[in-house]
């Protein structure tokens, strides 16, 4: 017998001053089921609790129904109070009267009368509610890091100090990423490599962290708590347990004309080459698409000198299995190079150059040893004209956003040139600045006012070659538009930050959403930056959106967080609505057909194959579809496709909307 | 120096545009592209990205400047700024509405009076022809200007050249032809 | 199937050799494009500059007579009527307020869906494939290959592939055996219109675009626009006077480099109609080793 419950807020005026409560609540003490029915003003706040939990105890109530705010605000506060008073708290509902009624109507009697007929509906609603528990899920406590940059890193040594297991894959042969790269960092202007290397070596040393490098995701499949994913790992050519690092190889190697990664094409490599001196780990790889060996079957040079025998021309690609209860999504971002550019030569200029290239000519284990040098002609420049904004806020290229680090590693750049040469001359042209991080504005003022960097506002139009120097074509806009021709040595771009090119491929692989732009998205852009919509993977780092390291590692952090929280406990809860196939005894077992058209709709990839065997011969009985309640969202996608009703939502049943939607036509409008 | 009260009123020049090209004003972020790539910026009296901030702030006497000026009779529609705008805006349809605007409300800039009769000078004659006729259109230019000695020079070497028709070809349906600019620009119909 | 042949007003005067260039190139490769019976201008920009209506009507009066008279395609060698009427396409098949609009001012039905060939577009259609049985001479000469403004923008009418840096006009070239040089001002404006009523901004314009030619090593500039001819040729005294050097390179039509190319004589090809001599170029050819 149901003996129900109605409790309607106020919600101070927000609902009171359209809806009639009191009326409301009347209407409702006179439904059939309702052995109470009240109105309060507050019903979240303390004594509105005290309230529910006293009438439900001393009603000896079945259900009940909260008329208030939408449920994303208060169904979690209320589910608690119906089980501090002893009922199951998935016998409480919630009639949304202020987003759905209050917020949305004028005042008046078909706005009170719409009410009446919510807490109507919901009362059926609950009168067919079963008690329902939070599903248990157990939890592996491993944890998995793509990508081996600083959010990699720093999210890595989080998570491995708190005590948990850690596996690093990185897709180049080291790890460091792109800080890795840079000469040194905003605002301090310190050497990036040497704070980035002590991090990068307690990872390869720490207990806790496995690392793989020159490794991808090959396929990542479960849920959280426990999701199982297969790693490529590429074949070096070399036997890391052999290798000593001692560099032989690379030295005899005779193919030296292969563009230099690291250093952004400004040098060359050899074919088996370690990516730069400070790599973790510091052995090397075999490139085989540029090797004689793999080319040709000639050569053989490292292996004939290696002194410890670690080259194997043999070895293939591997994959291995792991299993782990939590991903965090490090991968980063790259940059747009000069031929993007057709106004400014379509690349084809060699003394044009984009803002990697720079760290790398400005960094000391640079091809240039450091030295600013054109790369044509390796002569030193005496004027440098730095362009921001190249590609960023461009409607027209396709990328509207603000790149956000360019402005501040521009006035490096320009600092850097000018410490080095200080009888240089440096240009930024830019539209605006944005330096809105923590000294950072006094560092811009310093390139400008200390370094005597000359600022103009306003973009360039075209870049050309005259002779030997870069014709660069601009304009002051603060200066009543006057047209600026500056004949250049070298022109930096600061070009636009995107994702990496496989960015799409892998959140696919992952099942993470992800936006026009392929930066990986996060689960709410205010309140959960770095998880996504998927349980269990978290997002730290540049490949959200553009960010600079002080950002990166406080995002990493946060994940790392995020994964602790989750490995806090043994298992995991997780909410019970959930969909369910039904089953039953023998001969039938279930109604479900094995038809398996929820499994293709299913957007979670939540649903099974299941086999129903017989349990003494192991013959087949029949094949049914099984819900993982680890992974089902409880979107209702199954149920609507199913032919025969065979699967249901636990919570919403089908007999449940059905008495609803009854319950709302049986009276008048 | 004087104040400047911004008041924005409904019939400005800035709704005029929007209205008859579609473009967004307020797109426009001054980066300075267009001017910075224009090829007539050397020689232009407001810049093009002025132009633009001048619609922005909706000020009357901005507004006359604009039609007053020099640079919307020099723009030659090569849309190189256009081509290299970040927010996409079509400067060029622009300022055919402010030449045609400025030529309707009599405020054609002096320094401009010249290219104003070739153009209506090239008009007539092809009213008058269906097609171009050189020596129609110089003798017509240069009876509105008074500019009688400029390129005499090239004319013989024209001539034997085969580059000059002494009698104007005149297209057979010259009919259809005159009606269209009776349609259009002869009763002031068809400006935007 | 018929090609509608478009000359415009300038290919009938004062560039005739333009049209004589092209259509002797045609031939020679099998093709006689049809004149469109009773054509008129398209309103350059005189039309544009003092009424939008006109400026859509006149260029549309080509398309509609084209499609009455049963062409699919039509040939539009003048860079700036190729600009107008792909305008006019632009506009009356992308708004049907203004295409019902055109029709009733021109008393007229039509789609305005037929092709229009830039002189680029019909070259590489037509001539490129066929190039090769036709050429009996290598020319030895760099060319700078001069676009201009109209061919290469705006994005909605243009059909290059590179907008600041196209490479179509060397593609066709290519087979000549001519050296196509990489230069900066390909696509910048020669001045245009101004040519009459402000020739000292035309001289300014022109002359750094011949100085920049001739700085990155041309011997000759090929050009696909007869108001850029008559700019670069016809203006080289003010321009010399201008930039105060005395630089005689000389300006060609592509279709007059082509028609070299494969045999046929200078006179035919209007190569002595220049102001600016081209007995350079003329005297460059080497006859093809078989």
């Amino acid at each position: 017998m149901a003996r129900i419950g109605v409790f309607i807020c106020h919600c101070g005026e927000n609902i009171s001053a359209t809806v009639n409560v009191t009326q409301v609540a009347e209407a409702a003490s006179k439904l059939p089921g309702v052995t109470y029915a009240t109105d309060y003003k507050y019903m979240c706040s303390d004594p509105g609790q005290t309230m529910i939990i006293e009438a439900i105890k001393e009603h000896k109530l079945t259900g009940i129904v909260v008329g208030s705010c939408s449920p994303r605000m208060h169904e979690a506060t209320f589910r608690k109070v119906a089980e501090k008073a002893g009922i199951n708290s998935y016998l409480c509902e919630i009639a949304n009267l202020r987003e759905q009624v209050s917020w949305v109507h004028p005042k008046s009697d078909a706005t009170t009368q719409k009410a009446i007929d919510i807490v109507r509906t919901l009362v059926q609603k609950v009168k067919q509610d079963s008690p329902l528990y939070p599903i248990k899920v157990p939890v592996t406590k491993t944890a998995l890091i793509i990508g081996g940059g600083i959010a990699g890193i720093q999210a890595a040594l989080d998570i491995a100090n708190a005590g948990h297991q850690v596996i690093i894959i990185e897709k180049s042969p080291s790890i460091g990423g792109h800080m890795s790269q840079l000469s040194e960092t905003f605002p301090t202007l310190d050497c990036s490599q040497c704070i980035l290397t002590p991090r990068m070596v307690e990872v390869a040393q720490h207990p806790n962290i496995t690392l793989h490098t020159f490794a991808e995701v090959e396929s990542i499949s479960g849920f959280v708590g426990n999701f199982d994913v297969n790693i490529k790992l590429k074949a070096r050519s070399v036997d890391l347990s052999k290798c000593t690092g001692c560099g032989t190889c690379w030295q005899k190697c005779p193919s030296k004309k292969i563009p230099d990664e690291f250093n952004e094409g400004l040098s060359d490599r050899t074919a088996i080459y370690t990516p730069f001196p400070q790599a973790v780990p510091n052995k090397p790889v075999i490139d085989r698409a540029n090797c004689i060996w793999f080319l040709k079957g000639k050569c053989g040079l490292c292996k004939k000198n290696c002194p410890t025998g670690a080259i194997d021309y043999e070895m293939q690609d591997e994959i291995i299995n792991i299993k782990v209860g939590a991903i965090v999504t490090a991968t980063g971002f790259d940059i747009k190079h000069t031929d993007f550019f057709p106004e400014y030569g379509y690349g084809q200029y060699r003394n044009v150059i984009d803002g990697l290239q720079f760290e790398r000519l400005a960094s000391a284990s640079g091809p240039t040893g450091g030295e600013i040098r054109r790369p044509s002609d390796g002569k030193i420049p005496e004027k440098i004209v730095f362009i921001a904004c190249a590609g960023s806020r461009d409607k027209a290229k396709g990328i509207e956003y603000c790149s956000k680090i360019c402005c501040m590693y521009t006035a490096k750049h320009a600092m850097l040139y000018k410490h080095k040469k200080p009888e240089g001359k440096a240009y930024v042209f830019y539209m605006d600045i944005r330096a809105a991080g923590k000294n950072y504005d006094e560092f811009v003022r310093r390139a400008i006012e200390k370094d005597e960097v000359l600022y103009i506002r306003g973009r360039v139009s075209r870049i050309y070659e005259k002779n030997d120097k870069l014709i660069v074509k601009g304009i002051d806009t603060l200066l009543n538009a006057q047209p600026i021709e500056i004949e250049a040595d070298m022109v930096v771009l600061a070009t636009a930050v995107v994702a990496n090119k496989d960015a799409e491929l892998l959140a696919q692989k992952m099942h993470i959403s992800y936006d026009k732009h392929h930066f990986f998205s996060e689960a709410h852009p205010k309140l959960r930056p770095v998880e996504t919509n998927t349980a269990g993977i978290m997002l730290a780092g540049a490949c959200q959106t553009a960010k600079d390291i002080p950002d990166t590692v406080s995002q990493a952090s946060a994940a790392a967080s995020k994964v602790l929280g989750l490995f806090s406990s043994d298992e995991m809860t997780r909410e019970p609505i959930v969909a369910v196939v039904n089953r039953m005894a023998p001969p039938q077992f279930t109604t479900c057909t094995g038809c398996l058209l929820c499994m293709e709709v299913c957007p979670y990839n939540a649903i099974e194959r299941e086999e129903i065997r017989d349990r003494r011969t192991g013959d087949l009985i029949k094949v049914a579809a099984k819900v993982n309640a680890g992974l089902c969202q409880g979107c209702g996608t199954c149920v609507a496709f199913c032919r025969n009703k065979s699967i249901d939502l636990q919570g919403f049943s089908n007999q449940q909307m059905l008495s609803e939607v009854i319950a709302l036509l049986n009276q008048p409008f | 120096m004087h104040k400047m009260t911004i008041q924005k009123y409904p019939d400005c020049l800035r709704l005029q545009v929007e209205q008859a090209t579609k473009i967004n004003i307020t797109e426009c972020y001054q980066c300075g592209k267009c001017t910075a790539g224009c090829p007539l910026n050397g020689d232009m009296d407001i810049m093009p990205n002025q132009i633009l901030r001048m619609m922005q702030l909706e000020l009357p006497n901005y507004e006359n400047k604009i039609l007053k000026s020099l640079s919307i009779w020099l723009c030659l529609n090569c849309d190189m700024c256009y081509s290299r705008c970040p927010q996409e805006i079509k400067l060029s349809e622009i300022m055919d509405f402010f030449r045609q605007k400025s030529l309707r409300e009599n405020k054609v800039n002096p320094k401009a009076k010249d290219i104003l009769k070739f153009n209506q000078s090239f008009l007539e004659n092809i009213e008058k022809n269906g097609k171009m006729n050189e020596i129609g259109l110089t003798i017509n230019y240069k009876l509105k200007t008074f500019n009688l000695i400029q390129d005499v020079r090239h004319a013989p070497s024209m001539f034997f050249k085969g580059k000059l028709r002494l009698f104007p070809h005149k297209v057979q349906n010259i009919k259809e032809i005159k009606r269209l600019f009776r349609k259009t620009i002869s009763n002031e119909g068809g400006s935007k | 199937m018929k090609i509608g042949y478009y000359p415009g007003c300038s290919l009938e005067s004062s560039s005739k050799e333009y049209s004589k260039s092209l259509l002797a190139v045609a031939e020679k490769c099998g093709i006689i494009p049809e004149e469109i019976k009773g054509w008129s201008c398209c309103g350059a920009s005189a039309a544009h500059n003092l009424n939008h209506d006109l400026a859509i009507v006149l260029p549309a009066r080509t398309l509609a007579i084209a499609e009455e008279q049963g062409f699919t395609e039509i040939l539009v060698p003048c860079a700036a009527c190729y600009r107008r009427l792909a305008a006019a396409q632009y506009e009356v098949t992308t708004n049907e307020e203004t295409h019902k609009k055109v029709e009733s001012y021109l008393e007229l039905k039509f789609s305005g869906k037929i092709k229009i060939l830039s002189v680029i577009e019909f070259l590489q259609k037509y001539i490129s494939p066929v190039a090769d049985q036709y050429i009996v001479n290598n020319l030895n000469q760099k060319i700078a290959c001069y676009y201009g403004c109209l061919l290469a923008r705006p994005k909605e009418t243009s059909t290059l592939k590179r907008t600041e840096d196209p490479l179509e006009m060397e593609s066709v070239l290519e087979k000549t055996g001519a050296k196509l040089i990489n230069w900066a001002f390909k696509t910048e404006c020669c001045g245009a219109s101004l040519s009459v009523s402000s020739t000292a901004i035309v001289a300014k314009l022109s002359g750094k675009i011949i100085e920049n030619a001739v700085a990155s090593g041309a011997e000759s500039i090929v050009v696909a626009c007869p108001m850029c001819h008559m700019n670069l040729d016809m203006r080289r005294p003010e321009i010399k006077k201008q930039i105060k050097k005395d630089l005689d390179i000389p300006v060609l039509f592509i279709t007059q480099v082509l028609g070299l190319s494969m045999g046929i004589p200078a006179d035919k090809l209007g190569l002595n109609n220049h102001f600016v001599s081209t007995k350079k170029v003329i005297s460059s050819i080497v006859k093809k080793e078989a």
